[in-house]
């Protein structure tokens, strides 16, 4: 490797460009509905890089005629739902896989891991067709059950599993703790961070999903968040920032969330990368 | 802390224990007595931990029944058989602080709050651990870490210590130290060690019985001084003993019927005797170890005083082994004759 001799401030002014651009190009999508959110609807198209008129009626608009309340629930209850059993069918199936023995083990994980490579598009036709025929059509089973149990997550915990050194087990044996006792008081706390980041993971997903949805809601009851913008934006052609309105307040949960469990996502991310 | 009195004899009959094709404890019998420091020895491979971990329970018979007291154990849980152990790692719960890991066998034991709280005092107290009490395991030193193993293995007491070579992650200062606590822990109280390791000097200095092994079989069982003086075999000779005991071939001290072993310090530089050339000489400071090579397959080394002229390197020398302290052994099969 050749020696880099530039100085260093510029090196970190070099840095710090290439990072600014790539900031600028992630951030500009989001500045101009922020500020088409903000202004009145006939002035989006007149400058609409420009903040040259301010109003909150948009966002008004937007809540209350887009009904973004209920769907907003609804969103919140399918992303809970899905995220808090998605953990404990990834925990349960992931401690089997690393501290179960049990015959075929490897294959059964193999068949596991292979479900990663279907995609979602591919099921999904037969997906709707069992739901519809369960009559779970436009029900929170329906939006959330098919998205339960992830091998993404088995996996994901199964590598921190295995990590746990089997002497901690086996000392938990001596001291008496059953497989039960022994996800509960050492194999969970020690994973918490995976934890963390997997449930960030399942929420956002859930949180943003939308062909899902919009493939077995056909109440506007049952609408979530991003099905219910698509509504949102064919609803009042005099208004073309609705959409953005509503847009921003579909995002404020989540970057709430991101905000504070930021911690945990990078923890989770870079678990097991450096020796602890 | 001291213990009720409990008879928590171990008797292993005919046990083996296969992985597959591999025999790693293979037909094993042995007594060890309520109370006894039994030390398992052997190099690496020969089945001495997995002899103990059939002992705790985290291993189940291949073959043949584990007694512990008046009960087999063969089908009993790890938890109820009144065993602990330590592991080589320590296998300290790392979340957990220093108390809760001494602790926690009692409360899965369902053991009241104030009550495992008072015992894991003690249990610290025994071992020093008191300053630490608060702290996680990941801000102690590997010696400190060894002794939580330690009370966490005597808070519940029980009636029999299992121990994987506890102490082979420590330095050598710190080793010797934590030997004499181990010995003082096991004359206070009054249970019974099971102690594998692979270093004969922790054997020697902490046990009162040895059991030699190799290959998955016990080759000698006796006190460190018996297994010292009257090695069993060839192995058990050459094992046991730093540096080891010098083997000289068959018919160059006696008859070639047998082969004829002796202790370095019972081996001397004379002028004649069995020929050998100098390979090394080595200064420790209190005494002077001249390795010479005999044949292609076997060395001497010989122990001298500091301060003696020795002979140097590529020299050739006669060894004689004393008379009074020879070791005699099978050709074939390296047993002790006499």
């Amino acid at each position: 490797m050749a020696l880099d001799t530039a100085p260093k401030g510029w090196r970190s002014f070099a840095r710090y460009s290439m990072l600014t651009i790539v900031a600028l190009f992630i951030l500009f999508p989001v500045y101009t509905t922020v500020i088409a959110a903000l202004k009145p609807g006939n002035k989006v198209l007149e400058n609409p890089l420009v903040p040259d008129a301010f109003t909150l009626d948009v966002l008004k608009d937007a809540w209350s005629q887009g009904r973004l309340g209920r769907y907003l629930m609804n969103t919140t209850i399918v992303a809970f739902i899905v995220t808090s059993v998605q953990l404990v069918t990834s925990i349960a199936s992931a401690y089997a896989f690393s501290f179960l023995k049990f015959p075929m083990k490897r294959l059964v994980f193999g068949i596991f891991l292979s479900t990663l490579l279907v995609p979602l598009e591919v099921t999904l036709v037969v997906n709707r067709r069992t739901i519809d025929s369960l009559g779970w059509l436009n029900s929170f089973q329906g939006l959330t059950i098919p998205f339960v149990a992830t091998a993404f997550g088995t996996f994901l915990l199964r590598q921190v599993f295995m990590q746990i050194p089997p002497d901690l087990r086996e000392a938990a044996q001596m001291d008496g703790l059953g497989h039960w006792g022994f996800m509960r008081e050492v194999a969970i706390p020690l994973v918490r961070p995976t934890l963390g980041a997997l449930g960030l993971f399942s929420f956002l997903a859930s949180w943003n999903q939308y062909l899902w949805p919009s493939l077995i809601t056909t109440e506007d009851d049952m609408n979530t968040l991003q099905t219910g913008l698509r509504l949102l934006a064919s609803s009042d052609l005099d208004k073309p920032n609705l959409i953005m309105a509503g847009t921003i307040i579909a995002a404020v949960p989540i970057l709430i969330v991101l905000v504070v469990f930021q911690k945990q996502l990078v923890r989770g991310l870079t678990a097991g990368a450096v020796k602890g | 802390m001291q213990y009720d009195a409990l008879v928590a004899s171990i008797r292993l009959v005919g046990v083996s224990k296969h992985f597959g094709d591999v025999k790693a404890v293979d037909n094993v019998s042995l007594d060890i007595a309520d109370r006894d420091f039994m030390i398992l020895l052997g190099p690496s491979g020969c089945g001495k931990s997995t002899l103990l971990r059939t002992i705790a329970g985290l291993e189940d018979p291949t073959a043949g029944e584990v007694w512990i007291g008046d009960n087999m154990v063969n089908d009993v849980e790890p938890k109820n058989r009144d065993v602990s152990m330590v592991f080589q790692s320590y296998a300290l719960y790392p979340h957990k602080s220093v108390q809760a890991n001494i602790e926690f066998p009692l409360k899965v034991r369902g053991v009241n709050k104030t009550e495992r709280a008072e015992a894991a005092k003690q249990a610290a107290e025994v071992l020093g651990l008191t300053p630490y009490l608060e702290r996680r395991p990941g801000a102690l030193s590997g010696g400190q870490r060894q002794r939580v193993a330690l009370a966490r293995a005597i808070v519940r007491q029980p009636a029999v210590f299992c121990m994987d070579e506890p102490l082979s992650n420590l330095d050598a200062k710190l080793r010797a130290e934590t030997r004499a606590e181990l010995v003082a822990l096991h004359d206070r109280l009054n249970a019974t060690f099971v102690y594998v390791t692979h270093d004969q000097v922790e054997a020697m200095t902490m046990g009162n019985r040895i059991a030699v092994m190799r290959d998955g079989i016990i080759e000698q069982v006796g006190s460190p001084k018996e297994v010292y003086d009257k090695p069993a075999s060839v192995f058990v000779a050459q094992f046991i003993g730093t540096p080891p005991m010098n083997i000289f071939p068959a018919g160059s001290v006696e008859a070639a019927d047998h082969v004829v072993g002796a202790r370095p310090e019972h081996t001397h530089l004379t002028t004649s005797g069995v020929a050998a050339t100098v390979a090394l000489v080595e200064h420790l400071g209190h005494e002077i170890q001249v390795v010479c090579t005999i044949d292609a397959e076997h060395r001497a080394i010989v122990r001298i005083p500091a301060g003696t002229e020795v002979p140097g390197n590529g020299s050739s020398v006669f060894l004689t082994a004393d008379e009074n302290y020879r070791h005699r052994f099978n050709v074939e099969t390296g047993l002790r004759i006499s």
